[in-house]
């Protein structure tokens, strides 16, 4: 194999420095050489979001970014959300209400609204729909995960304001 | 035909046959297998609830275990694929014995600790489970009682149990915690007679939206599914898929393997994987492999496989009875002679096939996503020549399993790669295996005779399913002639007429018999110039049914017209094993024909009394949504054994922006016991998108999926 490099980035706010080959996925060095699993693999050509984590504000298909791509840049897994025990508002309006089933496609989910609130803080319901296309969910959570990326937007809306 | 032989029947067609020989299918099945029958549901109450060969265990303590500081621990077979049993057994249990539903830790599919199951599948965890779970908690509670009694040296009678703790009443200073009465041991003593389970209008804990602890382990990544497993030393492993089901190994070339350091490579005979110690490595020596493989014709396809499906003939299966059908079609004015076909359905689920094995010359550990652990474990010993009991299967979180999770083939590859190299290996199936090795909900056909008399009543009525099998088949219209029969069921394979594997989909066979006869029924009553709710009503007398489907009328607000009254709305009633549905829709269908948009869906249902209302309403959205992918587009290409839909690109499953507005009406029963609740909410979808399709535009189509091509061909 070619291109074993050092590759120096930030992980969910702590620089991390990895020796590898920078042409692999960034999907596969997170969930096996980094130990972070909550990032899945879904489908492996960016069809299903599964694998979204945010790279310097924008939600990516991990499964698709070379690892060297990411050098330099912020990277926020599902694992790097929560503040401590304080879960991030998106993560607890999924929960309150109930828009989780078997669970897989949730870090994905929740990290591509992440970037959608980032770029647009107060979206309209369309703006919600529409930047969540991408991701799919078998167990059809998509009525629920609407309602909740509404309610986490006006919740994150009025902690600003306060 | 027994439990255990039912899900040998599934799991030998699950298994990918490339990774079998043929006498190995011959010995798994034993003699004697076959066909799916009619009685299911007695079959499965008696087997699941006594056990046909192997059931739920007598004992109290295989079910639960109260520690010594209080909290317990809740074992079952079942595992949590995302349906929420998390929360709802654990109701159960709470409901019967004493304790508080948050110091109930639940543990899922664990072949050492948990009692036996036949498998997650079939919405049976509440029904059939659900009982031996509450039977459990009632013995140990009056096993308590007793043991409260004689520590605390007061009467049994004046022993009061709550919240966990022994108090006598009257004297407040006596009282003991359970866990200190159990010590966290297994309790010795049992009851010659065991004590009644509470009636559902005494349920405390059941029937409250009690939160699912898994939330938020799923919220944060913290939630472990097989392929976050790690062990030391583990192996991430590949194994060669051929380009066909069928395909013989003809020509291989392993050399370029050691192009990419690290990478082994296994053979036996025909089975050919790689392994390394990274997942993505992997995949890169898989790809150096060049193999090719002497095809099979590649006969059928998705447009053709229905008349070999009927070609094939299966023995046939009378269901019902009754009646003189030729005395019907002498009474009717009216005749209907339909057909009706489905496709291949994939599962599609979000995690793909995934297990983790670690296999040894004595025994084995797998962690293995799967809704059939106890088969998973039997699978396993057989094809690594050990004692069942050397095999233990353990079950994290699923990712989605909808009846495709009953086929363990990646365990197979995993446990045979694992024994080759000596050390643990995972297969994660990629989406390409995923979709390739599934075992699809099988094509169908359908065809129903029958007949009006003057009075606009069902006269008579022939169904035949081919393939499908019998599940929803049976009619519960008011037919004085009648007869229903099944060829074939919805397992299938290599063997069988199917080019592929086919399996249980989320209500096997139902999604196809309902349809067919929904549909066929909306023909009906568009023929009688009737509204179709009206027509149903006047040819029912059930009353279970007739109270769901006015429950469903009037959150809908029903309006009578007859079809097509060019409105879009649709209407479907069904019997899922008990679970009485009836559903209305609004679709919106733009001029010229499709894609369609499903705006609304009212769903009302009737399981008898609901153990978690919001777990309820969850399922029956996520079953809404899926049902509306077989309804749209979902349909498995392919020529011969080979798929050609290996991706999501290529077969599309709904989305974001497909959502309808959807409103469930839970209706209260609390005349039956607690009935199974998932997969009711799927089964109607064809039947209730058809229809309403038939009153946006006049079109009748008696396929599904409903695409804007075919609605655009019927409209020209």
């Amino acid at each position: 194999m070619s291109g074993e490099m050092t590759i120096a980035f930030k992980l969910n706010r702590r620089s991390v420095k990895i020796k590898a080959d920078g042409e692999r996925m960034l999907l596969w060095v997170l969930r096996d050489d980094l130990g972070l699993t909550g990032t899945k693999y879904g489908c492996g050509e960016s069809q299903c979001g599964a694998c979204t984590v945010v790279i310097n504000g924008e939600a990516v298909r991990s499964c698709r970014v070379p690892l060297k791509s990411v050098a330099g840049k912020e990277v926020l897994t599902i694992e790097g959300l929560a503040r401590g025990k304080a879960l991030h508002p998106l993560q607890k309006a999924l929960i309150r209400h109930g828009a989780i089933q078997c669970g897989f496609c949730t870090p994905g989910m929740i990290l591509n609204a992440y970037s959608l609130l980032n770029r647009k803080p107060v979206p309209g319901p369309a703006e919600i729909r529409e930047g969540m296309e991408g991701n799919l969910c078998r167990c059809g959570c998509y009525g629920r995960i609407l309602e909740a990326i509404a309610s986490a937007a006006e919740e994150m809306k009025t902690g600003r304001t306060r | 035909m027994s439990e255990t032989r039912q899900d040998a029947e599934v799991n030998l067609f699950s298994a990918p046959a490339e990774a079998l020989g043929r006498r190995d299918f011959l010995k798994w099945l034993g003699p004697g297998l076959y066909v799916f029958f009619s009685t299911e549901e007695g079959l499965l109450l008696g087997q699941e609830a006594r056990g046909g060969g192997r059931g739920y265990p007598e004992d109290f303590n295989a079910y639960l275990r109260i520690a010594e500081d209080g909290q317990v621990t809740c074992y079952t077979g079942k595992v949590e694929l995302g349906q929420g049993i998390i929360a709802s057994l654990a109701q159960m249990l709470a409901e019967e014995l004493p304790v508080p539903f948050e110091a109930i830790r639940m543990v899922f599919g664990d072949t050492r600790l948990c009692p036996w199951d036949g498998g997650t599948n079939g919405s049976r965890s509440i029904k059939y489970f659900g009982p031996a779970l509450r039977a459990a908690g009632a013995e140990a509670r009056e096993v308590l009682r007793q043991l409260a009694a004689e520590t605390l040296k007061a009467a049994p009678e004046k022993v009061q149990l709550e919240k966990g703790t022994a108090s006598v009443s009257g004297d407040p200073q006596k009282k003991i915690g359970f866990g200190l009465l159990t010590r966290g041991k297994t309790i010795e003593r049992h009851l010659p007679k065991k004590p009644p389970l509470k009636p559902a209008g005494a349920f405390q804990v059941c029937g409250r939206s009690l939160p699912r602890r898994d939330l938020e382990e799923k919220a944060t990544g913290a939630a472990r599914f097989a392929g976050d497993v790690r062990l030391p030393g583990m192996l991430y492993g590949r194994v060669l898929r051929p380009p066909a089901h069928g395909a013989r190994l003809k020509n291989l070339d392993t050399s370029r393997v050691s192009e990419v350091p690290g990478a082994l490579l296994v053979r036996e005979g025909d089975f050919v994987g790689v392994v390394h110690p990274k997942p993505d490595l992997a995949d890169k020596a898989m790809e150096r492999i060049r193999a090719e493989f002497d095809l099979p014709e590649l006969r059928w396809d998705a447009q053709s496989i229905h008349e070999h499906l009927l070609a094939a003939g299966p023995r046939e299966n009378v269901l019902e009875s009754r009646g003189d059908l030729a005395r019907g079609q002498a009474l009717a004015v009216e005749h209907f002679d339909e057909i009706y076909r489905t496709p291949y359905v994939a599962h599609a689920p979000m995690e793909t096939h995934t297990a983790l094995a670690q296999v040894g010359p004595e025994e084995a550990t797998l962690w293995i996503g799967t809704q059939r652990p106890f088969g998973a474990q039997e699978e396993i010993a057989r094809l690594l020549n050990l004692p069942a009991d050397k095999v233990h299967v353990i079950t994290p979180y699923v990712g989605g399993g909808f009846g495709g999770k009953s086929s363990i083939g990646q365990a197979i590859q995993a446990a045979r790669l694992s024994r080759a190299v000596g050390k643990p290996v995972q297969v994660a199936w990629t989406r390409e295996e995923e979709f390739y090795y599934d075992t699809f909900m099988p094509a169908a056909v359908v065809r129903i005779r029958s007949g009006l008399d003057r009075d606009r009543r069902i006269v008579y009525w022939n169904y035949e399913v081919f393939y499908a099998g019998d599940r929803s088949s049976q009619n519960f219209y008011n037919v004085p002639h009648l007869r229903t029969a099944a060829r074939g069921g919805w397992s299938g394979g290599g063997s069988g007429p199917h080019p592929f594997g086919t399996g249980a989909w989320r209500g096997p066979g139902s999604n196809t018999n309902i349809f067919a006869r929904e549909s066929h029924i909306d023909t009906m009553a568009a023929r009688a110039g009737m509204d179709p709710l009206e027509f149903r009503l006047r040819n029912l007398t059930d009353p279970r049914m007739i109270r769901v489907l006015r429950a469903a009328a009037d959150r809908f607000g029903w309006k009578p017209a007859r079809t097509p009254s060019r409105r879009g709305h649709g209407v479907v009633c069904l019997d899922y094993l008990g679970t009485y549905v009836a559903a209305m829709a609004e679709i919106e269908m733009p001029s010229g024909g499709g894609p369609i948009r499903v705006r609304r869906v009212v769903h009302a249902q009737d399981m008898g009394p609901v153990i978690n209302p919001e777990g309820a309403r969850m399922q029956i959205e996520g079953g809404i949504i899926m049902g509306l992918g077989y309804c749209l587009t979902e349909e498995i290409r392919f020529q011969g054994g080979r798929i050609d839909d290996l991706s999501f690109s290529r077969y599309e499953i709904p989305r974001f922006s497909w959502t309808p507005k959807i409103e469930t009406v839970l209706v209260d029963n609390p005349e039956i016991p607690p009935s199974g609740g998932g997969e009711p909410p799927n089964v109607g979808m064809g039947g209730l998108i058809g229809n309403a399709l038939f009153d946006a535009a006049g079109v009748r189509l008696t396929r599904f999926p409903f695409t804007a091509a075919r609605i655009r061909e019927k409209l020209a």
